[in-house]
């Protein structure tokens, strides 16, 4: 209950806050977390569930160490964001919404990040890149799986 | 010294708080401008107007950050260490001229301020040596120079208001972005921040404020445009304990990001609006409620009540006044419904992000069955200036029915992206043409998607339309937040309207059928239009796709007039509007089975030009499928049953030998 010290307990408009914050420790919601904010909220398991899966930002399974967030905003699309996600798809060898294996490389779309003038831009963890190209990404990514490849070494 | 500091030395115990000493003080300088008292000093050192060393301003909004800000500030610390200068390096929100990023700002002690772009780390050392060694210019990246009014100007030096990005813009609400340091309370303070609270609080009754932005006609800049002060009255008029503010800064919006920039490098001027809004209606707790996706902002958020906070211009008993008022920051996580006043409240309230049916309005039964205002971030961040110069200098701006300016996000194919601040009856051309600089590569223009995902798809012969509330809706789009994505003769409409259907599909609550379902069906009548022959499963999808094209109108009307909330109102836009001005793009897809702008891949023939073609089997190497066949060193050939379409020949060639058709 450590993670809830700063929020009373019952109050059920803190719900959301509580699962940002349960997310930024695990990375993702675990289940028996999930059980823990039920009660801590006196909210039906039910209703934490169905919060948990109406948001964008709420997931039930672990995440990579690299996040890659692909935006698919407008001014992206135009910009072919979406041969930016197949590419970043065929080069991780996961679709978006997956996590590889090893649990490196994580790929989401994102509605929109918010830097449309620099568009096509993808966010890995919170370092943006824009202006992409199929051959700048391919550098990216390929600094990238060095990286990995470095650490695992280590 | 800080503006607070020099207040606590002076403070005796019989003195009201800190902020209302600060507005006090601000008020008698511009009266009396000979005294140079301390006070004084404090304020130009913060403009820096007397500065001792010289002042680096660095561009770091989320543009700023994704062109290697961060970097480039590294690298003028080194250069600065290793030429022992001292310098002030002062973080900055976005100028708003996003193409030109990083945009870095010199002033030295004593001169005028000089503004640099695109300056990249290999740039620094010589930027640094030009600038703050030899004290020189560098020509090279020179953008233009701050002139402080009425100075003479230096003929090789241009006025950076001159520039044609700048010079058709009418800033009123962007006017610190990009200018001061936005974590600074004393930068806003010094530029006449908390004024207009000052004379609200102490001058003007809540009535008189509602009346005052009435008269100014002040529409919500989020999308619908009502007017904010009949919004506020009908709160005010509502009798409750407890009332709450609201600011929507949820900007789900894709293509739009004017809400970033301004919480990003100005988030004093939203937090003064509240203020201002929540005295009118009577509030004493407000939300800002922030997308997850902009951490910055809800950093400099964090920072800016902090500073309020300490200020005196937060709390209890504001500026010694009897109102007392509290603000929040709710993370949004991640909903383009939550948009939506009631979806909103509901996401703040924690449950699922679901509109309900309205009446009873928020402004009458809101947050927790309270009434509630919600305004939008650049609605509230009008309020200071609105206040401040009254309601008759405000509808001096703008046309009849809409006053005021209004901020537009340019992207897309367009030379200048960026922020633009102009006043409202501005014609898009201007905006597209004059501001943006047109469509970069000597393409064409095709067309611009105003009002993002609720709005619609402007071609050229309507582009003379000025921006306001009306003449936007009278040619079928809406002025939504006001991103403005501009697309050349390369975007397929079709595309972009299943492009949204997308979006909208995936971010529609599913609380209403004809909104849940009948975007679904919407998106899969647009995709039989871009399959080929070749991926459909079985013969009478050629039926359905003919069916699905006749019945298309019908069920975007039936969307739009059955559906609960203002998502699903205006979900159809997008397709309704492309099909008004671009129906013969869709009948090429439907009848021909071609896409004209080439953009469709599986409509999309592929071939090798054998004249340019060097037989490097770079793309037969790159050809997932062995479509490609051909000798070593001789010309190459594509099997087209085999080709997929995945484009990966055509962007790895490097003699431009494959085309389409």
């Amino acid at each position: 209950m450590e993670l809830f010290k700063n929020y009373k307990e019952g109050d059920a408009s803190s719900l959301i806050p509580m699962m940002q914050d349960v997310q930024d420790q695990y990375g993702y919601l675990p289940e028996e977390e999930m059980v823990k904010l039920a009660r801590f909220t006196h909210l039906p398991v039910a209703r934490i569930y169905g919060v948990a899966s109406f948001y964008n930002q709420f997931r039930l399974r672990p995440l990579g160490k690299y996040v890659i967030r692909v935006c698919r905003g407008t001014a992206c699309h135009v910009k072919g964001s979406l041969d930016i996600l197949r590419i970043l798809e065929s080069e991780l060898g996961i679709k978006a919404g997956e996590t590889s294996k090893d649990l490196n490389f994580t790929i989401e779309t994102v509605a929109c990040i918010g830097a449309c003038s620099i568009a096509p831009v993808i966010a890995i963890n919170d370092e943006f890149h824009g202006g992409l190209t199929a051959k700048s990404l391919s550098k990216l990514v390929s600094r990238y799986k060095k990286m990995v490849q470095k650490e695992r070494k280590q | 010294m800080r503006f607070i500091d020099y207040y606590e030395q002076k403070k005796s115990a019989d003195e009201p708080p800190a902020g209302r000493f600060i507005v006090e003080a601000l008020e008698n300088f511009s009266a009396d401008q000979q005294s140079e008292s301390e006070i004084q000093q404090v304020r130009k050192s913060v403009l820096l107007e007397n500065i001792s060393e010289p002042a680096i301003l660095i561009g770091m909004g989320t543009c700023g950050l994704a062109n290697g800000a961060n970097k480039v500030m590294e690298a003028i610390e080194k250069e600065l260490e290793k030429h022992q200068i001292s310098a002030k390096l002062i973080p900055v929100g976005c100028v708003g001229y996003c193409a030109k990023e990083v945009i870095v700002d010199i002033k030295r002690p004593g001169e005028l301020r000089i503004s640099y772009a695109q300056v990249k780390v290999t740039d620094v050392p010589a930027l640094i040596e030009s600038t703050l060694v030899k004290n020189e210019i560098y020509h090279e990246k020179l953008l233009g120079v701050y002139y402080p009014d009425g100075a003479l100007m230096d003929e090789n030096l241009p006025d950076i208001n001159s520039i044609p990005f700048f010079r058709n813009q009418q800033k009123v609400v962007l006017a610190n972005c990009g200018v001061i340091d936005p974590e600074n309370i004393d930068a806003y303070l010094a530029r006449g921040g908390y004024q207009a609270l000052h004379k609200a609080l102490i001058t003007q009754s809540p009535d008189n404020v509602i009346q005052e932005v009435i008269d100014a006609g002040l529409r919500g800049r989020g999308g619908g445009g009502f007017p904010a002060g009949k919004k506020w009255h009908f709160a005010r008029n509502t009798k409750a304990d407890q009332k709450y503010l609201i600011c929507n800064a949820d900007e789900g919006d894709p293509g739009a990001f004017m809400d970033r920039a301004v919480l990003e490098g100005d988030p004093h001027r939203v937090v003064e609006g509240m203020i201002i809004a929540a005295y009118a209606i009577g509030a004493s707790e407000g939300y800002v409620y922030c997308r997850a996706e902009y951490p910055l902002a809800i950093k400099r958020l964090e920072k800016t009540i902090a500073q309020a906070k300490e200020y005196g211009l937060l709390g209890e008993k504001i500026m010694g006044s009897d109102f007392s008022f509290n603000l929040k920051i709710k993370k949004g996580a991640g909903a383009f419904v939550c948009g939506e006043e009631t979806a909103l409240i509901h996401s703040i309230e924690g449950k699922r992000g679901m509109p309900r049916p309205r009446p009873p309005f928020p402004a009458v039964s809101g947050l927790f069955g309270k009434p509630t205002i919600i305004n939008n971030v650049e609605t509230l961040a009008n309020i200071p200036a609105l206040i401040n110069n009254g309601a008759q200098w405000y509808t001096g701006i703008g046309t009849d029915n809409s006053k005021g300016t209004k901020i537009f996000a340019l992207s897309g194919k367009i030379v200048n992206t960026g922020l633009v601040e102009v006043p409202m009856g501005v014609t898009l051309r201007k905006i597209i043409f004059d501001i943006g600089g047109g469509i970069p590569d000597g393409k064409k223009f095709k067309a611009v998607q105003i009002g993002g995902p609720s709005g619609g798809a402007l071609p050229e012969s309507v582009i003379d339309t000025p921006v306001d509330y009306e003449s936007l809706k009278s040619v079928g789009a809406i002025m939504g937040s006001g991103g403005l994505v501009v697309m050349d003769e390369s975007t397929c409409m079709v595309d972009l309207a299943k492009y949204f259907m997308t979006f909208i599909q995936s971010e529609s609550c599913g609380k209403c059928i004809p909104c849940r379902e009948g975007t679904k069906r919407l998106l899969e009548i647009l995709e039989r239009l871009t399959h080929s022959y070749k991926s459909e499963r079985n013969p009478e999808e050629a039926l359905l796709r003919f069916q699905g094209m006749m019945y298309l109108e019908r069920l975007a009307d039936v969307i739009k007039n059955t559906s609960l909330c203002g998502l699903g109102q205006t979900a159809a836009n997008p397709v309704i509007s492309t099909l008004r001005y671009f129906r013969a793009e869709y009948e090429a897809h439907l009848y021909d089975r071609k896409c004209p702008s080439g953009h469709c891949r599986e409509l999309l023939t592929y071939f090798i030009d054998t004249s340019k073609c060097t037989g490097c089997t770079l793309c037969a190497i790159k050809c997932p499928e062995n479509a490609i066949i051909g000798e070593k060193k001789g010309p190459h050939y594509i099997i087209d049953e085999r080709c997929v379409r995945c484009d990966q020949c055509r962007v790895n060639c490097n003699y431009d030998a494959i085309y389409v058709r």
